[in-house]
């Protein structure tokens, strides 16, 4: 199922290309149909997954390049299955989306769309870090195409500027991701991408060493996430993207960012995480607290939504490095939620600037009177950013908050008050770009004459609006395929910082990586 | 002497094709091209044939002079293709330059049969034979357009430089031979050195001489300024062979040398890795910032070139078995994106040196969507980016680097790849971003020269999915 789920959108892609360029349908409605059926196939993965077993599951393992033991090895847990689901979700959405506003080089448009969900899924699911870093950069391509071709005025600059500040951080995490490989060439006798293996191996590698790797893999990811103060590509990428552009790197993209936090950082390289937790989560209530000042000074509405987002990300990033199982459920659980608002406000802001064609705040206002049925599912998008109770965003901040106070690595409560001040300024300046948009007179007398949602518009927005209000009222559907693996990991890190730990039964199930057992048992033929 | 000459069987059959074809164009009356042409690539074919049927006979022959078995024969089947894929792709140029003579052909099998020399020699002067035999037939190939200045000059110009390096090359062999007490085969060089040598300071400068003639031959910085000027005045077609064939020959005898001249552990091998790795950081430094600022597609993949040549320099650094084999790799990776781009650049070259600058680019996307996507992917391998055939050669090397306790360098090479991102996506940018403004457009007619494209795009492709089967072969060799 999961190799389907991968597959699906590159053999689509593959499939388009030898569509006619001329046939305009057939590029929609193919490409449509592979995305749906990439989602199906991710839906079936979902729920074959066994949310009580902590381990890796749906392993694959197959030989790739032997001299540097780098194999085509992909799995998911918990975590990186929900976010593998979430992606075969928005894609569906994402094309639709494009069906309307992209208007030239339609082909090289489905085609780089599913090039990138086939990148997505696959840098979720690669448990080899040479096959994670060839997905990582893979997806690079085509969202440098798509801010390119269909971005907006200055498209050129967002592009290059998006392109070289994420090469930076690859190339870092690439240097990262050799050093690794060699220091267990020294302590094992051979090189290996192996992610089953490092993750055995990489926690023992002494701080004085381990903290450079640290480092090398969390640029990388805080350029992903992105977190201050590296996140000054996105405003301008958000506001140059065309709108499918936007909704893929706000719903996908920087959930890219926080499973590489938890997956390279936490599980890799725990002494490094507690020694540096404390910095991470300052460096997240900077962002929290510094986004949401720029957001509320924002008179564009693209740009407003992409500051709110580094100011919500910073209070992830915060969840993670709590390093306690509320904590890192809440920012995972908060990563799906958010995918899933982001995708709707986005969705929602796009088709306003479509009727209307500017993304200046001061042109709007009034449109609830023309738009209600726009208005209502606007605002479920966005109080479920503010974090309403019985909207799946109150879920996942409560955690996140409860997790930061409750950290016994942390130990302050610092972090967790600064934390909660994004409850506040995230109602500041949501309500107001509400009250900007929909409420008053009209500013503009172009806005009495937009028309409600259309069908197709409706279709893009109720999936999304449905699992908000699912998640909001029973958020356990999801939150427990996490749990069992986000129990291990906070319990494994709580032995190596304290000697014990609360969570001794998930640990329990958790056995050593099947191919880490091989290989040592290998070693000892050897020997 | 018969057992020498079949093992040898690819140098043999090289020369003698090359000879054959210098009398069928003195012998033949009109058109002929059309019958040189097929026989130089024919001939080439069974070159490539014989070279891929001696792998695995290892060994030496006449008085071991040459080396034999899998080493040269990489070598020669990379040299045999990029002759091939050159000669395909030269014909639709050259007509449509009205400037088609069989000698263009004649001397791409003498460049080729040089190539292979270089590829074999296990013997001072069997490698200087090749280095010349090559650079003599590039000299003449740089002035091919002698109705053209910019062609004459860039003739000229690599002749004076290059036959200046070939005074270096000899004399650092001559110092070679009187420091290691008349040793001119490498593996007695190779032992003189680690038992140390008799003059050390004649070895230590002897081998210098050495690393600078071969360093202008692979144009890394600072003997690089020739290939900017040559590599913009050559027919493309030219420059497309040379900075190729031509540069994977001079690495193929760069790594034999080193290998024999810096051994571990001898005398100065510290010493002068320690030289060549600076040489390699400010080969990948200076290449990329200066391509930067070109506008000429030509010149940047000068630039550009340099720079590989910087990257490739980090397997000789190395010195281990995985710095040999990544820079094998490597050098095929690079043999198929470089040809695939030049190529590209020809076919759209309509008339000499017309259409070469990014302006003329502008918007390519639309006018010739296929050529485009396939220039972009040049671009995205040259910048190392997975799943294209140069990004494994990188990782690989970067791997040996930080092995050989090289970190630093690995680092530069990143912050170089970095700063190339800037003109690789600059190109795409052009392709893809901008549209057409002013000036007459020509249609590109890519004619038989798409045969070459599409199997530099097959090379590119499947050597980054399935870089294993290259590297099982390289791997053997270390």
């Amino acid at each position: 199922m999961l190799l389907a789920t991968l597959f699906a959108p590159l053999v689509g892609a593959l499939a388009l290309l030898l569509v006619s360029r001329d046939a305009k349908k057939a590029l929609k409605y193919t490409s449509l149909t592979v995305s749906v059926v990439a989602f199906l196939f991710g839906l079936a993965t979902l729920l074959s997954f066994d949310h009580a077993n902590p381990n890796m599951q749906m392993l694959t393992m197959q030989g790739w390049i032997p001299s540097l033991d780098a194999g085509f090895r992909i799995g998911v847990d918990g975590m990186s299955v929900l976010f593998i689901f979430l992606t075969a979700l928005t894609m569906p959405v994402v094309i639709l989306a494009g069906f309307d506003s992209i208007k030239s080089q339609e082909k090289e448009f489905y085609v780089l769309i599913l090039l990138l969900e086939f990148g997505v899924i696959g840098i979720f699911a690669a448990l080899d870090t040479f096959l994670f870093y060839v997905f990582f950069e893979l997806i690079l391509i085509p969202m440098y195409f798509l801010i390119g071709v269909w971005g907006g005025e200055r498209k050129t600059f967002a592009a290059i500027k998006f392109f070289i500040y994420t090469m930076f951080g690859s190339l870092v995490m690439l240097i990262g991701l050799i050093w690794l490989g060699y220091y267990v060439e020294q302590t094992t006798g051979h090189f290996t991408t192996n992610l089953l293996l490092l993750r055995e191996i990489a926690p023992t590698i002494p701080l004085d060493t381990q903290k450079w790797m640290f480092f090398a893999f969390m640029l990388a990811f805080c350029i992903k996430v992105p977190l201050f103060p590296v996140h000054t590509w996105l405003p301008d990428v958000q506001s140059e993207s065309p709108l499918v552009g936007t909704v893929v790197v706000g719903a996908v993209l920087f959930k890219i960012g926080i499973y590489g936090l938890i997956r390279f950082g936490l599980e890799m390289f725990p002494q490094s995480s507690f020694e540096y937790a404390k910095v991470m989560c300052a460096l997240g209530a900077a962002a929290v607290i510094y986004g949401a000042m720029l957001a509320i000074v924002q008179t564009d509405i693209r740009r407003l939504a992409s500051f709110a987002l580094v100011s919500s990300l910073g209070t992830m990033v915060m969840g993670v490095f709590s390093m306690t199982p509320e904590g890192v459920q809440g920012a995972i659980i908060q990563t799906f939620n958010h995918g899933l608002s982001v995708t709707g406000l986005f969705l929602c802001l796009g088709m306003l600037t479509e009727r209307r064609g500017t993304t200046l705040l001061a042109d709007y206002g009034g449109i609830a009177k023309v738009m209600p049925v726009f208005a209502v599912l606007f605002a479920i998008s966005l109080f479920s950013l503010v974090g309403l109770p019985g909207l799946n965003g109150f879920v996942g901040e409560y955690l996140l908050l409860l997790g930061t106070f409750r950290s016994p690595f942390l130990n302050n409560w610092t972090f967790g008050i600064l934390g909660a001040t994004t409850g506040i300024f995230v109602a500041i300046y949501m309500l107001k770009l509400y009250n900007d948009i929909c409420f008053g007179g009209f500013k503009n007398d172009e806005s009495a004459s937009m028309s409600d949602l259309t069908t197709k518009e409706l279709a893009m927005l109720l999936p999304a609006t449905i699992l908000m209000i699912w998640i909001g009222i029973y958020p356990s559907t999801f939150m427990r395929f996490s749990e069992e693996s986000t129990k291990a990991l906070v319990g494994k890190l709580e032995i190596a910082k304290f000697g014990k730990t609360n969570y001794t039964e998930a640990l329990k199930k958790l056995h050593k990586a099947p191919a880490a057992q091989s290989e040592a048992h290998e070693a000892h033929k050897e020997h | 002497m018969l057992y020498d000459i079949f093992y040898s069987l690819p140098i043999a059959l090289s020369s003698f094709f090359c000879l054959t074809a210098m009398l069928l164009g003195a012998f033949l009356p009109k058109n002929r091209s059309n019958i040189v042409m097929p026989f130089a690539t024919i001939g080439l074919a069974i070159v490539f044939t014989f070279a891929a049927l001696l792998w695995g006979r290892n060994g030496t022959a006449f008085n071991s002079m040459i080396t034999t078995g899998m080493y040269p024969s990489f070598f020669d089947m990379l040299f045999s293709a990029s002759g091939i894929l050159v000669m395909i792709a030269a014909r639709p140029y050259l007509q449509r330059m009205n400037w088609e003579f069989d000698e263009f052909y004649i001397l791409v099998l003498f460049a080729v049969s040089g190539m292979i020399l270089m590829a074999h020699a296990n013997h001072l002067l069997i490698a200087f034979i090749g280095i010349e035999v090559m650079s003599i037939s590039f000299y003449v190939l740089s002035a091919y357009m002698r109705n053209h200045i910019l062609s004459v000059e860039s003739g000229l110009k690599y002749f004076l430089l290059g036959a200046f390096s070939t005074g270096f090359l000899l004399y650092g062999m001559a110092l070679v031979y009187g420091a290691t007490g008349g040793k001119m085969e490498y593996s007695a060089i190779r032992a003189a050195v680690s038992y140390g040598a008799q003059m050390p300071s004649l070895l230590l400068a002897g081998t210098g001489l050495i690393i600078i003639g071969l360093s202008f031959k692979v144009s890394a910085f600072p003997f690089h300024v020739w290939s900017p000027d040559v590599y913009q005045g050559a027919p493309t077609i030219v420059t497309a062979f040379m900075s190729t064939g031509g540069k994977v020959a001079a690495f193929a005898a760069f790594i034999q040398l080193a290998n024999a001249l810096i051994p571990n552990g001898g005398p100065d091998s510290t010493k002068i890795t320690y030289l060549l790795a600076i040489l390699s950081a400010a080969s990948m430094l200076y290449g990329n910032i200066a391509a930067c600022a070109q506008q000429n597609v030509k010149r940047l993949l000068a630039y550009s070139s340099i720079a590989q040549a910087g990257y490739m320099m980090i397997g000789i650094v190395a010195g281990t078995g995985r710095g040999t084999s990544g820079i094998m790799f490597y050098l095929a990776a690079y043999l198929f994106t470089q040809i695939g781009a030049f190529i590209i650049v020809s076919a759209l070259e309509h008339e000499y040196g017309k259409q070469l600058e990014f302006s003329d680019y502008a918007g390519l996307a639309k006018r010739h969507p296929l050529l485009a996507g396939v220039m972009s992917l040049f671009m995205f391998s040259l910048l190392g980016l997975p799943p294209f055939a140069i990004f494994f050669g990188k990782y690989y090397l970067f791997t040996a680097a930080i092995e050989a306790g090289y970190t630093w360098l690995a680092l530069v090479g990143i912050l170089a790849s970095l700063i190339s991102a800037y003109f690789y996506l600059g190109l795409i940018v052009a392709m893809y971003f901008r549209s057409h403004e002013t000036g007459e457009i020509h249609a590109a007619q890519p004619g038989m020269s798409g045969v070459t494209i599409a199997i530099a795009v097959a090379g590119v492709i499947l050597l980054g999915l399935v870089p294993s089967a290259v590297l099982r072969i390289t791997g053997v060799l270390m």
